[in-house]
């Protein structure tokens, strides 16, 4: 199947997909991470009584407001994409996707239609506290109707708690507690939302350190930066660990996706970690500078323990206890061949052989030995199943170093606004404010981590991109791609513009 | 407080439950206009997610993104069919 198809149709579809996330993604985690630092501000004004909290709480809800605005429902084009581009992944997923994206339409949509507008319309309507738990809810609705998109997400990069039909196509669920507390789910929810925080927190730093270098709104700016600084400092080393948690998931599931992200070709005991060095998709890194066994020591907490590479997935590793894929292709072919065979004998009316085949989607061994491998089917060379190697490997340093040093950025911010000398190192707020763009960039490529590195699947081990896309023309998606990239540009121009006429603005008096 | 007459002609005076909620009603209906009345920046920002509403369920959904399987079949049956056949040639 895999040869009959347009491989430009894929591509655009795929490069169609990652514009419309990557840009949504751009809105969502300043929703994510500035929603709960809302929060801590205004309690800090319930608690204290001080009205210069309430003026921060609302200069910064006004920004939060500007951003939700412009990024609500950039997702729902996601959705789009799913029947018009992804017609065969659609209905292969089948009601896995519906539920948890059906509890996100719900959440997000009693979010935005009461709480929201009790937090913006309420301040002199509503009682303090009210008020404070409408901004709270906002905070957890939020990130809770975030849980429900990754849930989806994990699952594609971790099936679980599901059963396929052979009648139907699709993939029916069996356990929706295995669905929404996979590992990869519990990892990948608690990873993103946090990297929400920390890019929420050098946010607000960024615009403080602004107001700092144009001598205005001193006790705002300190303020402002003091709880940024706290809450980015404790998120940011949670996002270190829950990285950390990540990616020994990665490990286990995904094999693949972990040797791309070390450009590890060849497993090894006592691996090295590449601090540095120049990957090649078929070759071993050159100019490696590496940790000796570290990564094994942060992998399974062994120094002596054995990373799989690429080349053990590729050509097995009997020791390792590594499938080779040459057999996972011939199980998934043998898998495609069973469906195929239950479609003809249902055609036919061959009852006995319908019966027959018909129970071994039953049989949990041969689900655990042939369908589990029903995507490998669809490929024919093994080669197929390595990712973009240095892409996935650059830009998962891109995210670790990026999260490394906002964990500094926010020990210095810290420590210069206790020590009360925000104002005297005028290089420092230059960083600050320069720093804005750089956990977007991180999130982008923890982005490009997730989704690059476990290509060539739509659904791990179930279903390849190539076999999820529509027959459409590419050509009608090359046109929609280009739409896409001017309406999403002119609403981030709009947004940067709407912000930055706010910010200019300041905080207004109460 | 409101009279409330029965059927054996018992007449109590009792909260009336009809105008309590159209009361509700109102106050949230009211709470709403207020705010949108009260708003500065928040009035560019509605045009901004009118239009972009617009484009997305009108122009894109209806014109760019029909639903492949919903438009080209007219059963689940046949949908199913489809995607069988799809993922075994």
């Amino acid at each position: 199947m895999i040869e009959n198809i347009d491989l430009s149709l894929v591509d655009w579809s795929r490069a169609q997909f990652a514009l419309t996330a990557a840009y949504h993604w751009i809105f969502v985690p300043l929703t994510l991470g500035l929603s709960f630092m809302l929060a801590f501000m205004e309690t800090i004004y319930v608690k204290t009584g001080n009205p210069e909290w309430k003026r921060i709480t609302k200069f910064w809800m006004t920004l939060f407001g500007i951003n939700f605005a412009i990024g609500v429902a950039t997702g729902i084009i996601l959705e789009f994409e799913f029947g018009a581009n992804w017609s065969n992944y659609s209905w292969f997923v089948g009601d896995i996707f519906g539920a948890p994206l059906a509890i996100e339409g719900i959440f997000a949509f009693f979010m935005e239609s009461t709480f929201i507008a009790m937090m913006f319309f309420g301040w002199n309507k509503l009682s303090r506290k009210t008020h404070l738990i409408s901004t709270w809810l906002v905070a957890f609705g939020a990130n809770l109707s975030a849980l429900w998109i990754l849930v989806a997400n994990a699952w594609m990069q971790y099936p679980a708690g599901m059963h396929f039909n052979p009648d139907t196509a699709r993939n029916e669920m069996t356990n929706f507690w295995d669905v929404l507390f996979s590992p990869m789910a519990i990892h990948k929810f608690l990873h993103t939302i946090t990297s929400g925080f920390v890019l929420a927190a050098i946010f607000v730093i960024g615009v403080s350190a602004w107001f700092l270098l144009k001598k205005r709104e001193q006790v705002f700016s300190r303020r402002s930066m003091s709880v940024a600084a706290v809450f980015g400092l404790l998120t940011s080393i949670f996002l270190v660990v829950t990285g950390d948690f990540s990616s020994r998931t990665i490990a286990r599931y995904q094999p693949m996706k972990f040797a791309a992200t070390e450009a590890l070709h060849t497993g090894t005991s006592n691996a090295g970690w590449t601090v540095f060095g120049i990957p090649s998709q078929t070759e071993e890194t050159s100019m490696k500078i590496e940790i000796p066994g570290l990564l094994s020591f942060m992998t399974y907490y062994d120094r002596d323990a054995y990373v799989t590479g690429i080349n053990d997935i590729l050509e097995g590793n009997a020791a390792q206890g590594v499938m080779s894929a040459a057999e996972k292709i011939k199980r998934g072919k043998e898998a495609r061949q069973v469906l195929k065979d239950y479609k003809d004998a249902k055609k036919n009316n061959d009852e006995p052989a319908e019966k027959r085949l018909r129970a071994k989607f039953d049989d949990p061994v041969f689900q655990e030995e042939y369908f589990k491998y029903f995507g490998y089917g669809f490929l024919n060379n093994p080669q197929s199943l390595v990712p973009n190697v240095p892409l996935t490997f650059w830009s998962f340093r891109v995210m670790v170093g990026l999260g490394f040093y906002f964990v500094v950025l926010f020990v210095v911010v810290l420590w210069l606004v206790f020590k009360d000398r925000l104002g005297k190192r005028r290089w420092l707020l230059w960083l600050m404010l320069l720093s804005i763009p750089l956990p977007y960039l991180a999130g982008q490529a923890g982005w490009v981590v997730a989704e690059v590195g476990r290509q060539p699947w739509a659904i791990q081990d179930y279903l390849p991109t190539a076999a999820a896309v529509s027959q459409i023309d590419a050509g009608a998606v090359q046109i929609t791609f280009w739409l896409f990239a001017a309406i999403f540009t002119t609403l981030l121009i709009a947004e940067i513009s709407i912000m930055l006429r706010q910010i200019k603005q300041g905080p207004k008096e109460i | 407080m409101f009279p409330v007459c029965y059927f054996n002609n018992v007449c109590t005076f009792e909260r009336n439950k009809f105008f309590m909620n159209s009361h509700i009603l109102y106050r949230v209906f009211k709470f709403y206009v207020d705010g949108f009345r009260s708003m500065t920046v928040g009035k560019t920002l509605w045009m901004i997610i009118g239009i972009k509403l617009f484009i997305m369920f009108v122009v894109l959904k209806l014109f760019f993104f029909p639903d492949f399987l919903k438009s080209n079949f007219d059963n689940d049956s046949e949908r199913s069919e489809y995607v069988i056949e799809q993922l075994t040639k």
